[in-house]
Order: structure tokens, then sequence, then C-alpha cells
């Protein structure tokens, strides 16, 4: 019977969400759910069955305005309740900038500790989807990577999801938890139904190699251990493949490690590549490890243009991209 | 007799492969106006209300007649065309809200200047556009109005600013827009439209205030379709009376459904711009058939008994179509090649849109910023660097 508690039910990524709140909301009862059109289900499902079964005082719809759902989040969170707020598409979380950098970011430090939104978690679907185009396919992780104050998680896979997501609810400081929106329904995992957690700012290394360090996060990790089959056996190159998973704050240690080993480092993500988070990686990387590196640091992302509506597939950094990019570090 | 030459030439017309209208122009046979009682609009913080008694004449009748079914049937085929996969993306569909893009454009001139959030097919229609120029944007070819790289949501003409993605983020521009007009003295106005749901957004007020502070030429315009998305107005406002939420902004709740009664409340609203007297709010009741995007099927958050009233009782061109032929303003025939030559436009467009190149890969990067020497444009790796020309 210890056995069939943890028995793993395959879920898809929304379906893990789902199972997340649920176990949330079963175990705190402080636990709010709100953001646009949550009580039905949600646009992506997430939130299915929470309002039938846990009522409608604690999973409601809120109007359309995203600067009032963070704020009025914050004041819940302030208050003591867990507060899960959900902005519908990441590209629409602007709005609200100002609630998380300047007030929900900042609440702690500025009270001296005598308040916190700590149990304010924001929720949003993320990054590119084929045909999102401008507003549907963002990746805002770099603007709030700028911050201080808050922390930004982005998983990979169903298990990842529902481990990270109940983590960031946990953790004592507001977090932004963003939800490859592509992967909903493409990810399918078996994920155990009982809650459990996966460490905060701690990167994960999915495949040891000796050659090459590659960091990726969100759905970018699905094409590079593609690229990483492509180097092995094209060029028999090993790869270290890296998952980010926390990007504030990031865990410089495991990185750095790998780097030292290997000597080259890769890192992609769709966000445009100036200001994108690879630079951030990029600079720590070169400080602590310029003499182990073997060839100049390599950033595979997105153009510098606003998300393009019909020439994404030349926009994104694909496996080809940062194939090219791995044999041209590997001959530097 | 003349009905007997009309005749003729209508059949020259269709031998040549012609798709004008050839009207039997016997003055005998058509009223050339005809008057008709609209409803009463509710007013807020106004002493008068738009007239009840208004003219139509015969070519208005048709020209109204024919923009609404052009309309429809532009996004009937995006429908068609977006389900063979022809269109992808996103897709909002404007039908059954004809009345008040056709009615809005009849108050106002091309030379003022409007702006409206992403359902926005039918009014780069009005104000310029051309079905092809649509269509081949939808399908995002080079052919289209916005060079194929923007999309269902992104279309723009002259005066016409789109086409805004980001709800509500629309209306402090047309705000800015007003204060243009103001300051430029050239008698335009801005027509700034919003939906219910968007009514919620805090931005929306902020631009309330500024307006009415600084009395500028804006007519601010709620579509209330009734459903924000999935959300019926009730559970999502606090007040529905959208007319009201400008508070010390004057407003009017209008039928828009019916394409004359928008036309008469936009004509008030202009002129009550015109005047001088700073913004005004207008509230245009109406109704969109299909969901809120392709995506949605519209069907789980309303009945299709409802859909089915509002396209029986209220269906804005069928309101249209028996005032004219009850008053004897054109023929049954006249209509019906209206409609053809309507649907043979449309066929048209999409066989365009269908066959047009695709933007080249070297407008990936054009108009970023704008640059005198063409900028260089880091990508996915340090050795490749795009072009951007602007």
């Amino acid at each position: 019977w210890l056995i069939l508690d943890w028995f793993p039910y395959k879920m898809n990524m929304f379906q893990s969400v789902t199972s997340a709140l649920d176990n949330t909301l079963a175990s705190d009862p402080t636990a709010v759910i709100f953001g646009e059109d949550v009580a039905f289900g949600g646009v992506f499902r997430c939130t299915v069955g929470l309002r039938d079964k846990y009522g409608k005082d604690r999973v409601f719809n809120t109007p359309l305005c995203e600067q009032g759902i963070v704020g009025f989040g914050i004041g819940a969170a302030v208050a003591g309740a867990t507060a899960i707020a959900e902005i519908q598409f990441a590209d629409y979380i602007y709005p609200a900038f100002d609630q998380i950098v300047n007030e929900a970011a900042k609440y702690r430090y500025r009270s001296g500790n005598l308040f916190d939104c700590g149990s304010l978690t924001i929720r949003a679907p993320w990054g590119c989807v084929g045909h999102g185009s401008l507003y549907h396919s963002q990746s805002p992780e770099a603007f709030f990577a700028h911050c201080p104050g808050i922390k930004v998680v982005i998983p990979r896979s169903p298990v990842q999801a529902k481990g990270l997501l109940l983590a960031c609810i946990a953790d004592q400081n507001p977090c932004i938890f963003f939800e490859p929106k592509i992967l909903y329904r493409a990810a399918v995992e078996q994920v155990p139904v009982e809650p459990y957690t996966l460490p905060l700012s701690q990167a994960e290394v999915l495949q040891e190699g000796s050659d090459v360090t590659v960091v990726a996060w969100g759905t970018q990790i699905h094409v590079m251990r593609e690229v990483a089959d492509m180097a092995q056996e094209k060029l028999g190159v090993s790869c270290e493949l890296i998952d980010l998973q926390t990007i504030l704050p990031w865990d410089v240690e495991t990185i750095c490690k790998s780097v030292v080993k290997t000597g080259r480092l890769l890192i992609s993500h769709e966000a445009p590549i100036t200001g994108g988070f690879a630079a951030e990686i990029s600079s720590s990387v070169q400080e602590q490890c310029f003499l182990n590196l073997e060839a100049p640091i390599s950033r595979v992302c997105g153009y510098d243009t606003p998300f393009p509506h019909i020439f994404e597939p030349f926009y994104i950094p694909d496996k080809w991209k940062c194939f090219d990019a791995i044999k041209k570090m590997i001959n530097y | 007799m003349l009905t007997n030459i009309s005749h003729v030439l209508r059949a020259c017309a269709q031998r040549n492969g012609a798709a004008a209208v050839v009207s039997a122009r016997t003055y005998a046979d058509f009223t050339t106006e005809a008057s008709f009682e609209i409803k009463k609009c509710d007013i807020h913080k106004l002493d008068e209300a738009p007239a009840t008694q208004v003219v139509m004449t015969r070519d208005e009748g048709l020209q109204y007649y024919r923009i609404m079914q052009t309309i429809r049937r532009m996004e009937l085929k995006a429908d068609q065309l977006y389900k063979q996969k022809i269109i992808r993306g996103f897709c909002h569909l404007y039908d059954g809200q004809e009345a008040c893009a056709v009615g809005i454009e009849a108050g106002i001139n091309l030379t003022d200047h409007l702006i409206t959030a992403y359902r926005a097919h039918g009014y780069t229609y009005t104000r310029g556009g051309t079905v092809k120029e649509i269509m081949s944007e939808l399908t995002g070819r080079r052919g289209g109005i916005a060079k194929g790289k923007g999309g269902s949501m992104h279309m723009y003409t002259k005066n016409f600013y789109g086409g805004n993605g980001i709800v509500g983020a629309q209306v402090p521009l047309g705000a800015g827009v007003a204060l243009a007009c103001k300051y430029q003295g050239k008698n335009e106005l801005s027509v700034s439209l919003y939906g219910d749901g968007a009514a919620n957004q805090g931005q929306i007020f902020e631009t309330y205030n500024m307006a009415a502070l600084w009395k500028l030429p804006a007519i601010f315009i709620c579509e209330n379709n009734r459903y924000g998305m999935g959300t019926p107005v009730e559970r999502s406002a606090a007040s529905t009376d959208y007319y009201k939420r400008g508070d010390y902004i004057p407003g009017l709740r209008v039928d828009g459904m019916d394409v004359l009664c928008v036309r008469e409340a936009t004509k008030f609203a202009a002129d009550h711009c015109r005047a001088g007297k700073g913004p005004i709010l207008m509230e245009l009741q109406t109704y969109r058939y299909h969901g809120h995007s392709m995506s949605d099927p519209g069907v789980s958050y309303r009945t299709r008994e409802e859909i089915q009233e509002v396209r029986g009782k209220s269906d804005p061109i069928s309101l249209l179509k028996d005032r004219i032929l009850s008053n004897n303003m054109a023929s049954v025939e006249e209509l019906k090649e209206i409609d053809v030559s309507v649907r043979k436009e449309i066929e048209d467009a999409a066989q365009f849109a269908t066959t047009d190149p695709e933007p080249p890969l070297e407008e990936l990067c054009n108009h970023i910023f704008k640059n005198d020497p063409p900028m260089e444009v880091r990508s996915t790796n340090p050795w490749i660097k795009l072009k951007s020309v602007s």
C-alpha cells in the first residue's frame, strides 16, 4: 500500500500542474488560486476541477487586469494567505511589472523583515508555441532576473513542473513560475500523485560529458538533448547537458564546476540575445573560469527582433544553429 | 421599358465578366430615401440624446449593405481558411458586429482617426484596406497590409492605428492621437475602441481622466458583446453600465446591431467632440457569432439557442435588408447581385492570399529601429549577423 501511494500516473504538464495545485489546496487551508478564467479550468486546463473540489471562494476568476491581479496577490500574501496568481500569458505580465519589481520583490527588504509576501506565487505560460507570434510566445525571464527579491523558475517536464511548483509555493519568497506552453500537452511523464518538492536554485546535470557544457532551460532542454546526440554521433563530442531550472538565484557552482571540467560552454534560450539571461551566465562564468576556457562562450539565442509572426521557424535557436555553434567551438 | 434596358445591360455585364452592379436606375421604381424610427439611446450626463427619426438614402442603404456583407463574407472565408490551416496563429472574427464598424465609419470622416483592439478585420476594411490586403495579411504573405509581418491582430492603414494585441493598451494611445488632433487644429477627432473585458483595465480610467482634464476630442467606444472571451459581463464587472463608467465623461448606450442607430450616435458624439466639449463615451451593445477566437468554439459559455436567437432577431445585415426591401428602396435581385459580386471579390482575395509568396527572409530584421545606414542585428550565434533596413 505504501507503493500504491506513490504509484505514478501518466500526466502531461498541465495535469501535473493541476496535481500540484490540488495538493496545495488540500494541505494548506489558506491557499487561493485566482486569475483570468481559472474557474472553469483555465485556458490551458491547468486548474480543471479545482473549483468544484475546493469551492468558489478558493478558486476564482479576476477581471481583466494584470496589475490588479498581482497587486491583489501581494496583498493577500502579506496578510498570510498562500496566493497563487495566474497571468494568462507571460506576454501579458508587463502591466504587473511595477507591482512585481517595486512591491513584491522589495517588501521584505524595505520593511526590515517585518512584512513579506513570500507566500505569493505567480504562474504564467511561457515560450514559443509554433503559432503564437508577437504576444503569445515571449520569454520574459531576463526582465525579472534583474530584480533581487523574487525567484524565477522554469521547469522542463511534468515531473519537474510539479516538484518545482510545489517548491515555489512552499518557498518563503515571491516566485514567478513560467510554464513552457508548448509542453503542456506534448510532454508526458509518470508523475507521482503525492506532493513532493524539488530543490530551487539547483541546476540539474542531465547528461554527463567531457567536451562541452550545454546550459538551457524549459523547452530548449529538449532541443539541446537532440543536439547533444547529434554532436556525439557526428563529431564524437561528448556534451554535458545542464538544466538551469531556477533562473534567479541561479546555481553558479554547478555550471562553473562543469565548465572547469569541459572548458567550453554553450548557452541557449529563445529570448532575444541582447540582455538575455545567457549574457549573465556567460559573464559570471568567464569571471570564475577564465583560464579553464578553451573557446569563447557561445550563446545561441533568439534574434534581436520582436517575436515574429511568420518568421518563427527562422527566429528560434533550433538544433542546427546549436549544432553549428558546438562545431565552431570544438574547432576553435 | 427602362427595366428592359437594365436587364439587357445586366446580361451584357455578366457576359463581359464585369463585376459591376447594374442597378435599375429607374427613379420611378425605387424610393430614393426613407425615414426610419430607431431606438432611443440611454444617456449619461447629457441633456439630449441622438435623434430617433433618421433618414437613409437608397445609395447609403446599398453602400452599408455592401460593406457589411463584405465584412461578413470575409470573416466567414477567414474561418474556412483557418480550418484548412492556411491561416494560422490567432484569428478573432467580427461577424455579428458589422453594424458597429460600418455605423461608426458612416458617422465620421476618413480624415478622422481610429484605433481598436484585436478584433480588427472589419475596421481595417472600413478604414480603407482592401479585402485582398487583409486576407494576405492573415495568411502572412508579402501582399499583406503589414507586409505579412503582423498577422490578424496587427493591421494598419492611414488614420487607422491597428490592430492591438494587448488588451486595453490601445486606449491611452487613442487619447494621445486625440491630443495631436486638438493640437494641430484640423478639426479631426480620435475614436478609441475597446471591449467589455478591457473596460476593467486600469489604463482605461487613466485615459478617461486625461481626456476629460484636457478636453480632448476623443470618442471612447466600448463594444459590449456580452462576453470577455468566455466570461459574461455580469461575472467580471461590478457595473455593467459601461457607458456610465466614464463617470464625469458623458455617455451613450447604443443598439450596436442597428447600423443607423450606431451612425446617429456616432454623428452625435462627433459633433460633441468637434464643438470642443471634450471626450464622450459610447457603449455599443452588440454580439459576436463566433467564439472569442478560432480556438474557441463559442458554445461552452453560451447556448446555441442564444446565438440562434440573436441571428434570427437582430442580425445587422438582415435588419438593414428588411428595411431596404420593405421601403422599396431596392429590389431583391439588386441585393442578390451585391451578394454575388461580394462573394467573387472574397474568392479572388482568398485565391491571392493563398498563392502570394511569403515575405523574403531579409524582412525578418527590417524595421526594428529607424536607422540610416542599415543596422546589424545579432542572431542566434555570433557568426551570423543580419541586416536591418528601415
